[in-house]
């Protein structure tokens, strides 16, 4: 057990060195974007001095390091700053207690949970119905179910998601009336109506992360069915289920977990167009406003949350599939 | 109602191989008694397995029975259903396989994987047939039998799992089983364990077996009668003693005559010499844990020194020492008189050109890529600097060396070579960096008794006329007895015994020597009786019953 405590340990380390080098990459990339808050925010007819004067008070005439490292010790320190557009507010007005402005923290955290809140319904739905799938698929392979199964969830990850979700507004919103088209979701209101109204987005992301789950458990599994203990338990007699749910599955974790978990990265990081089609207020929407504005402390800091939610998911799927191998858990 | 439990009628399997089928069996009848063992022999490819499946009904992926009958017990198993047959299989016909390691899952314990097949089939409950695992773990003398079922099949060791496998099997008490080479994969020592636990256990519950090996002495102790396969056919079959005392055909008799090939003996060795390798005092650890313990021995021009010892004993490892994989932690390795640098990264061409390997799996150790060419002129540009045409030519010696006709295998893969094939490209690979010295690990021992004696012929007639040392490292002491001129024995990473091999073929021995020359099976089917009075029955690794 100590093996493993540390390797979790090495993991974890890895993931943190990790993220440091993805925050430099962001504030790169992001540094490196076409045009300026100054710029966009005053329009074509600014004239110079006005620029420069925007800039000066956002300080973005410093270095790149002075700002990139003023920027990392606030975000350790949880402070992800002021959105440019508040800031900006607030030295026009005056006021500086900032009573009424809205960080950059406050602006994300609701956007996350709805975010978070979608993911979560996708997953719901999605990793148990793949697995289950994947299983079946496995059990009567090459049979017009499995290729039926394939074809359908193939055709699936290949759509377009904006195109599956007016397909799906189409069948369950116009013609016949189940979900709301809409998921004009806000705070305070019922469970049940939040899934309601959360349910055809999910249902999109369902159809768009399935395939690769699915057709990952059936490899994983059709890639045992030739070991020699799966042939020990075909002759012991054992029904085709259960060689495949009890002796090939646990032994088919790992590749499994490791894609489940990219998926699940996926549903957090790549909602972009769903909640723009079903205007559903998510971190999604909050990113792509804030790059059009080129308000860079938002969209830097829903970068890092992108990737610190990457690295989270990957270490957990590396630290599950150590775990699912017995050789690690019971040492000898 | 007979007593005929298993009967096969003209049994036809076909094989797959680009879309047409292949006869692999071409028509075997057989016939087997309760209670009775009929042994299976043959080389591998003669269909021993497939046959074995079978007659369980059951047959690989892109195998198929194409033809005949398997009747057991008055039900015709190629006929029957899936649901039928899942209603047979592991309660009244078990299979225990080569491998208990990979046969295992490694996802459960053993318990839970004896216990699956009676509550599957309804035969007794979990608590029962968990009680009677124990049971039967303490029959097959497995040390801790009240413990061993709750460990993960990596924690138990492979004799041991091997004993394991067959109590699974006998877990419901079955009329028949199928023993698919179940020791092969063991040491000597372990093997003889394992030999008498099925013995023992298949006589207690009267169970009628069919018993594949490819190794006679083996076949000798466990058959009331044998069946001899070659390439899908049956050779002849006749009760142990005749077929041992009488065999009738030519294939037989070759079989029977592979263990008579021995070198005549070298004149003693001039210890005024200095030796071509001389391993010194040398200590070397994996880790922080010493797996070598102060190993010394010397390998003389033109002779082969064979090092042998179980699996574990360090016999491996002293070699990658003297090849510099394994810097020694103490000690150091000569050639010619001169010390070796320890790492092979401190060591210069010349000095690795004259020290290579032969390895023991010939599939594993080509890249599967490369033709045959390829494989044997990268040494030649490597080390001898000869492109072009020259490199061709001295390829086409090499292979001419070898025994295979240099314009038909130049351009062939490895994947269009047999077993034995393989191994001898693996020697030419060796051969073409025109070393002194060469190690061979275990080559001979995934190959065939035929084939391997070919290999040992050409190795023999290569030492003779090239003038080469080996180092021959293998478990198998019959391989000891036919190529090696001098032995050392290795346990537990020390070095117990050494000599000229007939003084250690002669006693005394060290007690450790003792015990593997007295382990190796002979062909004399009263032998693992008379062994085990011998050695008197406790003795054999049997701290179980010491506890009962």
């Amino acid at each position: 057990m100590a093996g493993l405590a540390k390797i979790i340990l090495q993991r974890l380390l890895l993931g943190i060195a990790t993220l440091f080098a993805v925050s430099i990459i962001i504030f790169v990339a992001v540094n490196a974007l076409p045009g300026d808050f100054a710029q966009s925010i005053l329009g074509q007819g600014a004239t110079p001095e006005s620029v420069a004067a925007i800039r000066e008070q956002l300080g973005l005439n410093e270095g790149p390091v002075t700002r990139y490292l003023k920027w990392l010790v606030a975000a350790i320190q949880g402070d992800l700053g002021v959105p440019m557009s508040q800031a900006l507010f607030q030295s026009f007005t005056g006021s500086s207690t900032g009573g009424d402005v809205i960080t950059v923290f406050e602006q994300i955290v609701p956007r996350l949970k709805n975010t978070l809140f979608l993911a979560g319904v996708s997953a719901a739905i999605s990793v148990p119905l793949a697995v289950t799938l994947g299983i079946l698929t496995a059990l009567y392979r090459n049979t017009a179910f499995d290729k039926a199964m394939n074809v359908t969830t193939l055709s699936a990850i290949s759509s377009p998601e904006f195109f599956l979700a007016y397909i799906l507004i189409l069948f369950l919103a116009v013609l016949n009336p189940v979900f709301p088209s809409l998921s004009n979701i806000f705070p305070g209101m019922e469970f049940s109506d939040r899934l309601n109204k959360t349910m055809l987005p999910a249902l999109t992301l369902t159809l768009a992360v399935t395939a690769q789950m699915m057709r990952m458990t059936r490899a994983a599994i059709i890639n045992l069915l030739a070991s020699p203990y799966i042939e020990m338990a075909r002759l012991k007699g054992l029904s085709p289920m259960r060689v495949i749910v009890k002796h090939a599955l646990p032994n088919a974790l790992a590749p499994i977990i490791t894609v489940v978990a990219l998926n699940l990265a996926y549903l957090v990081t790549g909602v972009v167009v769903v909640e723009v089609v079903f205007v559903y207020p998510g971190i999604g929407q909050l990113f792509v406003d804030s790059v059009k504005i080129r308000d860079i402390p938002v969209v830097q800091a829903c970068c890092l949350i992108f990737a610190a939610v990457y690295i989270l998911l990957n270490l957990t799927a590396d630290i599950l599939s150590i775990i699912s191998n017995p050789r690690l858990r019971h040492p000898k | 109602m007979s007593d005929l439990l298993l009967k096969i009628r003209d049994l036809k399997i076909e094989g797959r191989s680009d879309e047409t089928w292949n006869p692999i069996i071409n028509g075997i009848d057989v016939d087997l008694k309760r209670g009775e063992v009929l042994g299976m022999i043959g080389e591998s490819g003669a269909g021993k397995s497939t046959v074995g499946l079978a007659s369980m009904g059951y047959t690989r992926d892109g195998v198929r029975i194409s033809n005949g009958s398997v009747e057991f017990d008055g039900v015709d198993l190629v006929t029957a259903s899936a649901s039928t047959k899942r209603a047979l299989l592991g309660k009244r016909i078990a299979y225990v396989a080569q491998s208990a390691a990979a046969s295992f899952n490694p996802a459960h314990k053993l318990i839970d994987q004896h216990t699956e097949g009676p509550v599957q089939h309804g035969v007794s409950s979990r608590a029962e047939s968990e009680l009677d695992g124990i049971e039967l773990y303490r029959r097959l003398r497995l040390p801790d039998p009240e413990e061993i079922g709750f460990r993960y099949p990596h924690q138990v060791s492979g004799g041991q799992l091997q004993r394991a496998m067959t109590a699974m099997a006998m877990a419901c008490r079955p009329d028949l089983i199928i023993f698919d080479e179940p020791t092969t994969a063991l040491d000597v020592t372990t093997q003889i364990e394992v030999l008498a636990s099925i013995r023992d256990i298949v006589e207690q519950f009267d169970t009628a077996a069919i018993y594949i090996t490819h190794d006679l002495a083996v076949v000798a102790q466990m058959a009331d009668k044998i069946k001899v396969l070659l390439k899908g056919d049956e050779v002849e079959e006749a009760d142990t003693h005749t077929m041992l005392s009488a065999p009738q055909e030519e294939y037989t008799k070759s079989l029977w005559a592979v263990r008579s090939f021995e070198r005549p003996a070298k004149p003693a060795i001039n210890t005024s010499a200095t030796p071509v390798v001389s391993v010194r005092n040398v200590t070397a650890a994996y880790g922080t844990v010493d797996v070598l313990h102060d190993v010394s021995f010397d390998i003389h021009a033109g002779r082969t020194v064979a090092v042998v010892g179980e699996s574990g004993s360090g016999k491996s490892t002293a070699a990658r020492c003297i090849t510099g994989l394994l810097p020694p932690r103490i000690g150091h390795v000569e050639f010619d008189g001169q010390q070796l640098p320890l790492s092979y990264k401190q060591r210069d061409k010349s000095q690795l050109r004259q020290a290579q390997m032969i390895y023991q799996m010939a599939d594993t150790a080509l890249n599967p890529r490369k033709s045959i060419g390829e494989t044997i002129g990268r040494p030649v540009e490597f080390y001898m600097g000869l492109t072009g045409r020259e490199k061709r030519k001295r390829v086409e010696e090499l292979l001419a060396e070898i025994e295979l006709e240099p314009t038909e295998y130049f351009n062939r893969l490895p994947s269009e070579l047999s077993g034995g094939q393989k191994q001898r490209i693996g020697i030419a690979r060796a051969l073409a960096a025109e070393p002194k010295f060469i190690i061979c690990d275990e080559v001979t021992s995934a190959l065939d008794q035929l084939v391997a004696e070919g290999i040992l012929r050409l190795l023999a007639k290569l030492q003779d006329e090239l003038g080469l040392s080996y180092m021959f490292i293998t478990h198998d002491l019959a391989t000891v007895r036919s190529i090696a001129d001098e032995v050392v024995v290795m346990k537990e990473g020390k070095v117990v015994e050494q000599g000229p091999k007939k003084e250690m073929f002669k006693p005394p021995h060290h007690p450790y020597t003792d015990l593997l020359l007295s382990s190796v099976p002979e062909m004399d089917p009263d032998w693992l009786t008379n062994l085990l009075q011998e050695r008197g029955v406790d003795n054999i690794g049997d701290a179980a019953a010491d506890k009962m």
